[in-house]
């Protein structure tokens, strides 16, 4: 069983953090972000092939974590690979003893940097979920015995703060029917939102952690909100870190996720950090939220 | 119908480079309704490519150009005006090509671009609606298709690119496909539809490996006898 899932069993308040593969192999920089994070959060998500464009394997950065001691959560996408490169990089992942599984369907093709690629989407984020938890069960898709099978803790998504939210939900409801056992959140900056759409979900009886994107600056908020479906940054968010000059605009960013994290924290199991980069403030934010 | 648009005038010259005198072939379905090769388009290209110094030996808007017995019988009656060509131009689809070239055993050049099967809205706005997928799920999605019109195919509801103008982030212009079907359902009170996970679908059906075909059962016994 992976601490993450035995943190979220325990009833605690989790935290998960984030790194982002680099495009190329110079992955000092990503290793030494992800080693801010040692001590501070349960367990790291590592992207997979994030926003269509190209990079380093996910897969691979997760089995160094393990050698680092540090825990991953190998992130899955649908629009890469068919159901046999899936099932097959979910036993790859399991023989290096990696549980936590986040299942994605992913981003289009047409967001990212190869444009003329295939989209394959075989599978959906749903039957990604229920074929982890087969091989777990010790068959593949095709119902073909398993010569030993996998162990997964796996998880999936949602966005809280989509209009209609509505839809999210049914298939929320059809992840966790699909072996959701935990959900990590598209970020969220209006915590009356998370609060009535944790009550709407409360049923469920799946952790969620809600997800927090550090604003690096009003210029980036406003991108997310014209460009990012399902992401809404308040004006008041945007104003308060264009109040702040350039070199107060960290301080500024650890002081409103940390606010975020304290207004949250008593509806939902946890917080999942999206630091993009800005990793080092992730033990200022856990400690002025007072997790 | 299969939406096409005919191709270029400087690609079909292309095509018929070294050759003198050309047939032309349209057709009364789908290609006159796209205006590719309808009886305007026909005339058209039978003075454009006249211009160019090219023979036309003869012109026939088939009635259709997919079915082989029409092909047969129009190719016995045009047999010498046929013959007089060292190609044919096909306006039509690439099943109308095909159809030509294999049943009267000439060089079919095509003339169009098949695009997809749609849905014309007005002349001249044309719409993919189906994706011949051979497993129809529409009466489960209140007669709205997400394989064709989710820019994923996605099967089980929405991701979360979906804007609050309920456009897809894929393009801005395009009605996400599962809102569409959200809304629906819910007006006809089977949102339970939605919530029923639907397995990944049987790609075997349209990528076995050889072109699908249909034959139908009771038929191949009447051949057989």
């Amino acid at each position: 069983m992976s601490n993450f899932s035995e943190a979220l069993q325990s009833g605690k308040f989790v935290v998960t953090g984030e790194i982002g593969p680099p495009k190329g192999i110079n992955v000092d920089t990503m290793f030494e972000e992800a080693e801010h994070l040692r001590g501070k959060v349960s367990a790291i998500n590592v992207t997979d092939i994030q926003s269509s464009v190209m990079r380093l394997s996910g897969l691979a950065v997760c089995i160094k974590l393990k050698e680092m001691g540090l825990e991953p959560v190998l992130q899955v996408v649908c629009r890469d690979r068919n159901r046999l490169a899936l099932q097959s990089d979910l036993l790859g992942a399991a023989m290096w003893g990696i549980e936590n599984v986040l299942c994605l369907t992913g981003d289009h093709v047409s967001l990212g940097d190869h444009k003329e690629a295939k989209g394959v989407f075989d599978l959906d984020s749903v039957t990604l979920l229920k074929a982890a938890n087969t091989l777990a069960s010790g068959k593949d898709m095709a119902g073909n015995e398993l010569d030993g099978a996998p162990s997964f803790f796996t998880g999936a998504v949602v966005s809280p703060s989509s209009e209609p939210v509505e839809p999210q939900i049914i298939k929320m409801k059809a992840k966790v029917e699909a072996g959701a056992k935990f959900f990590q959140t598209q970020a969220v900056y209006d915590p009356k939102q998370m609060e009535d759409f944790m009550k709407k979900v409360e049923g469920l009886g799946v952790p969620v952690l809600a997800g927090i994107v550090l604003l690096k600056s009003a210029g980036m908020a406003k991108f997310m909100n014209a460009n990012v479906a399902g992401v809404s940054v308040p004006d008041e968010l945007i104003e308060e870190m264009a109040s702040v000059g350039k070199k107060e605009r960290k301080k500024k960013s650890v002081e409103i996720a940390a606010r975020l994290i304290t207004r949250m924290k008593d509806c939902c199991q946890g917080v999942h950090i999206m630091p993009l980069g800005w990793d080092s403030l992730v033990p200022d934010v856990l400690e002025q939220a007072g997790v | 119908m299969i939406i096409q648009k005919q191709k270029p005038f400087e690609e079909i010259l292309k095509s018929l480079e070294g050759e003198k005198t050309v047939f032309i072939f349209g057709c009364t379905e789908c290609a006159t309704t796209c205006k590719v090769g309808g009886e305007e388009e026909v005339a058209e290209m039978k003075k454009k490519l006249e211009e160019q110094g090219f023979e036309v030996s003869g012109t026939y808007i088939l009635d259709t150009a997919c079915l082989t017995g029409e092909v047969r019988k129009r190719g016995r009656q045009l047999k010498q005006q046929l013959d007089a060509a060292d190609s044919v131009l096909v306006l039509a689809c690439g099943t109308g090509v095909q159809t030509v070239g294999d049943t009267l055993d000439v060089i079919a050049h095509p003339g169009a671009d098949s695009l997809f099967v749609g849905n014309v809205q007005r002349l001249g706005k044309y719409i993919e609606k189906c994706s011949a997928c051979g497993q129809c799920i529409l009466d489960e999605t209140g007669g709205i298709c997400p394989v064709t019109r989710c820019a994923k195919g996605l099967m089980n509801g929405p991701c979360g690119g979906y804007s609050k103008d309920g456009k897809c982030e894929v393009d801005p212009d395009q009605d996400c496909a599962w809102l569409l079907i959200y809304e629906r359902l819910r007006e006809r009170g089977k949102l339970d539809w939605m919530e029923t996970i639907k397995d990944a679908k049987d790609q075997s059906i349209t990528s076995a490996g050889s072109p699908r075909k249909l034959v139908w059962e009771h038929k191949k016994e009447t051949n057989d006898k």
